[in-house]
């Protein structure tokens, strides 16, 4: 496999036997995925026909695979077919025709060959816990592997909510010490692509982006691309006008819910999570959650197993068990006040009938002679 | 027989104008602020006929909070400010105990106002040392709400002002743990603000010295004897610090 890095994307699709005007189209395509000017698209195309595509590596650890199915899926066949499919990939253990030895000997061909050239990119979380115990590959910890393969890598992907952010293996308790790449690798650049999974058409564009300006792509405060992630699902969401109106989905199965309004009250994430469903949406754009008639649960967000139940708009409270929101607390705790204030304020009544009765502002009188 | 308290006592001008507009402007952004921002966690059902594009109430209750927030935070700003250029009394000394003495006046506050075990009368002119801590809790946790509310408006606006907060919300983990906390210290606010209605009928009930209406006209009444141990202190051999008292 790591034969073939030194050609360009256009070569490469070429002996697949896309045209040229194929290779423009998608470079056409790819380019408002990732919102390049008009302008840019040219800067695109002399890219990739002309820069050799820098060798990748994908490494699956604590993870579903559902990333690489999402990728394998985005609207646009090239990404699959050429991206991703055939040629792109250096190591990956999902899709390599490679298996055992002869894996892992591509793996450190490409790490020795092209150091400090490979891009590194990772499906999943790794364990911490008990010394890494929890996933290893060939005998090896995926901690030694990250740190290993993140020594020599030009910059880091991170694919979807686990390597981003821990996803639901690092929800507590966290048995295995799940553990975002970001937290393990602090010296190399990181773009988190957050999403359980991601858009595939959200992985193809940060990929491309990288490989086009070799360059990582504007980030955000926690790592993830600005051209996706600046945006709440709740921007783009559709039923907007329903939640500025007001009109709410009281339960699942009452009228407001047939007539589409809002799923706010139903625990839809969609104001708290960073993500472009709303605009691109998936399945070639057919549908998204939320269109679909469910909330969003904020897959894309750190911690979002965490934030539960789903379904309800106020997260249970930290410590409090699952049913006690913060509205709970509260409440309870202003009772207590309110009882600590009548305790007080019979206490300062009985003071009071003292006061009056014996002085003139708390100093007992002497001798009667006021 | 009418009952009169013997013991003079003077008038003195506590609360200057400027703290008390910053008092009663602050009073309305926080029963505003909360009472939106509880209608925004919890919006209430409303069962209308009427077209979603002929209605905006829930926008407009989001229109309002925001709105209050930048009252909020510019009123915050001039109180602090005013913590440098007010009067002795709206210092920000009153509100972090620094000297022997405010921490001796807290202990009392505790003993006599709040647990009641002692009976002698405490009269503090201005914020109690117990009151000047509290209050300075309060601000902390304004200044909480305020990056944590325009951390999270950062996202919908486009203004540069919001953005200027934006840190927070990859620093606490996201918008989800930011609003959690954004809404948790509404509750905060509720109590605090409970007890503070309480404690000021408290004062005034037991000591009758206007403290209640000391927030409308800024005068305080306080024993003669008092005023002059305090002009004594004042004249005297110079103390390092000016007592709160
Ligand atoms: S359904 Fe969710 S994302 Fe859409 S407007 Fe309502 S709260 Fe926002």
């Amino acid at each position: 496999m790591s034969s073939h890095t030194h050609r360009t994307l256009l070569e490469q699709m070429q002996e697949q036997g896309y045209s040229r005007r194929d290779f423009l189209k998608f470079c056409a395509w790819i380019s408002a995925m990732i919102g390049v000017e008009s302008t840019g698209v040219v800067s695109v195309v002399r890219a990739l026909e002309s820069k050799p595509r820098p060798p990748v590596v994908w490494f699956h650890f604590q993870e579903c695979t559902c990333c690489s199915e999402s990728f394998l899926r985005s609207s646009h066949p090239i990404v699959a077919d050429i991206v991703l499919d055939r040629i792109s990939l250096d190591y990956t253990e999902t899709l390599q025709a490679a298996a055992g030895h002869q894996a892992e000997q591509a793996l450190h061909d490409t790490m020795q060959k092209y150091r400090g050239e490979y891009i590194m990119t990772v499906e999943g979380s790794v364990p911490t816990k008990d010394g890494g115990v929890y996933c290893t590959i060939g005998g090896r910890t995926a901690l030694d592997i990250v740190k290993e393969a993140a020594e020599g890598a030009k910059a880091i992907i991170c694919w979807g909510s686990c390597a981003s952010n821990g996803c639901i293996q690092a929800a507590k308790p966290n048995p295995t010490g799940a553990t975002p790449i970001h937290k393990i690798i602090k010296d190399k650049p990181i773009i988190n692509v957050p999403g359980c999974p991601p858009i595939g058409e959200v992985m193809a564009g940060v990929i491309v982006h990288v490989l086009a300006f070799d360059r990582l792509p504007q980030l955000d405060g926690l790592g993830r691309p600005k051209a996706f992630y600046s945006k709440r699902v709740h921007d783009s969401c559709y039923r907007r006008p329903f939640y500025d109106a007001g009109l709410f989905v009281e339960t699942w199965d009452d009228e407001n819910a047939r007539k589409g309004y809002c799923l706010y009250k139903v625990g839809c994430r969609g104001p708290m999570t960073y993500n472009a469903c709303g605009i691109m949406r998936w399945n070639c754009g057919v549908s998204y959650p939320i269109q679909s008639g469910h909330g969003c649960i904020g897959c894309s967000e750190a911690a979002f197993w965490d934030n539960g139940p789903f379904y309800r708009h106020l997260a249970a409270f930290p410590g409090f068990g699952i049913e006690t929101t913060a509205d709970n607390i509260g409440t309870a705790a202003g009772i207590a006040t309110l009882g600590g204030m009548a305790a007080h304020a019979i206490s300062t009544n009985i003071r009071k009938r003292k006061l009056i009765a014996t002085t003139d502002g708390g100093v007992p009188k002497k001798g009667g002679d006021e | 027989m009418a009952i009169v308290r013997s013991k003079p006592m003077q008038q003195i001008y506590v609360w200057e104008l400027p703290v008390r507009i910053y008092h009663w402007i602050n009073f309305v952004c926080i029963v505003v602020l909360a009472a939106t921002g509880y209608l925004v966690g919890s919006p209430v059902a409303l069962k209308s006929t009427a077209e979603a594009s002929n209605q905006y109430w829930f926008g407009t209750i989001r229109f309002v909070h925001f709105t209050c927030a930048y009252v909020f935070l510019f009123n915050f700003l001039f109180r602090l400010y005013w913590g440098f250029a007010g009067n002795e009394f709206a210092s920000w000394k009153n509100f972090i105990p620094h000297n022997r003495a405010q921490w001796k006046e807290l202990a009392d506050v505790l003993r006599i106002d709040i647990l009641q075990t002692r009976q002698e009368p405490l009269h503090s002119m201005g914020h109690n040392a117990l009151a000047g801590v509290t209050y300075f809790m309060m601000f902390l946790a304004f200044a909480f709400q305020v990056v944590t509310g325009f951390g999270m408006y950062a996202a919908m606006s486009t203004s540069w002002f919001p953005q200027l907060f934006a840190w927070i919300v990859p620093l606490m983990g996201g918008d989800f743990a930011v609003r959690q906390w954004h809404h948790m210290m509404m509750w905060f606010f509720i109590i605090v603000g409970v007890i503070h209605i309480h404690l000021v009928f408290y004062h005034d009930y037991v000591e009758g010295r206007g403290t209640t209406s000391s927030m409308v006209g800024g005068w305080k009444f306080i024993d003669v004897e008092r005023v002059i141990e305090r002009i004594h202190s004042e004249v005297g051999p110079r103390k390092k610090k000016s007592k709160s008292d």
